[in-house]
């Protein structure tokens, strides 16, 4: 720890002259802040999915006489889901190592495949919310319904959002290379995508698994 | 501290990855590996009969809470040391609020659904649509 007070320059964002009341260092580097900042952003959302989640406990008894949870749900779609998200937030990771190295082939090529994965998760999901209203299982059909719909679907929206910013991101890397500000995008997008899969299994679990126990 | 080869840095981002490729491919592999044992187990107990039936909802949200342990140490690279203080604080007050809102939220609704029980009302329009 002796060595801080030896490099008071290092992470410096201003010129070091006023005092900012952050000790002799000054304030971190962008490059903490920023993923940081990111980080922050990223518990609240699972704070906001915590509401929701919430909302679906109290809520998934509550079936009108309509389909229940056990009618509804299949679990070998379900398991192919997880399967998509986990490996691709594996691949991202496995994105992150070459993009460190600067080495645009790989990063674009592990990034494409976690766009896939997504989008194989994505198609997926969007299967079986069209089957469901088909079956007359919408989201007006019952309060469970809506818990369920307005949960999952707001995870889906979530990796929607993702696999926009992912395709960005690829593009910007393509057109700007390794700059700083570029990489991290690129960490806050990795933090985002290994969130989403986060609340994926909470939502496998609680959602899925525990409504088709026997 | 001692191997961080960066010495001036006191702070590291959530998510940023190692310094050395193998050891962070590693990270990566063994996070995968354990995030799927985690999954099967969770998927074979929901199937299983051979379990006692009111524990397998809590055993699976045992399971889940393992898993995004892992999820956090091998992918987002939050762990223990010092360089690490300001995620993990960051990340035990979300815990904490997302545990008040859930605990909080199924605890009252299901003493409120107990304590409402159904009218004949009720059970009429349930039964009319």
């Amino acid at each position: 720890m002796s060595t801080i007070s030896e490099t008071p320059t290092v992470g410096l964002t201003h010129g070091g002259s006023e005092d900012t009341g952050l000790g002799q260092r000054g304030p971190e580097s962008k490059s903490i802040v920023v993923p940081y900042g990111f980080w922050l952003f990223v518990l609240s959302d699972m704070v906001l999915f915590s509401t929701l989640f919430a909302t679906y406990a109290s809520l998934v008894n509550a079936t009108d006489g309509g389909p229940t949870t056990s009618q509804l749900f299949d679990r070998n779609l379900v398991a192919v889901e997880t399967m998509a998200l986990l490996i691709s937030s594996f691949v991202c990771g496995l994105a992150m190592i070459t993009a460190k190295r600067k080495n645009m082939v790989w990063t674009q090529l592990w990034l494409l495949l976690t766009g896939l994965l997504g989008l194989v998760f994505l198609s997926i999901e969007i299967y079986e919310f069209t089957s469901m209203i088909a079956e007359g299982a919408g989201p007006q059909r019952s309060a469970f319904l809506s818990s369920f719909f307005t949960l999952v679907g707001c995870h889906g929206a979530h990796v929607t959002a993702g696999l926009l910013w992912l395709g960005t991101m690829m593009a910007q890397i393509w057109a700007k290379g390794f700059r700083q500000d570029i990489t991290r995008r690129l960490l806050c997008f990795s933090v985002f995508w290994h969130a989403l899969d986060i609340i994926w299994v909470a939502i496998f679990t609680i959602v899925y698994l525990i409504g088709t126990l026997p | 501290m001692s191997e961080n080869p960066h010495p001036e840095l006191i702070n590291v981002a959530p998510g940023e990855p190692h310094d050395s490729m193998l050891s962070e491919t590693i990270s990566y592999i063994v996070g995968l590996g354990l995030a799927l044992v985690l999954t099967g187990i969770s998927f074979w107990v929901a199937s299983t009969s051979s379990l006692w039936g009111p524990g397998v909802a809590v055993g699976l949200v045992v399971l889940a809470i393992a898993q995004m342990g892992v999820h956090l140490v091998f992918f987002l690279h939050i762990t223990s040391g010092p360089d690490n203080t300001n995620n993990v604080l960051a990340l035990a007050f979300g815990v904490l609020i997302v545990f008040l809102v859930m605990v909080g939220t199924i605890w009252i609704m299901a003493h409120l659904a107990a304590n409402m029980g159904p009218t004949p009302e009720m059970t009429n329009m349930h039964l009319q649509h």
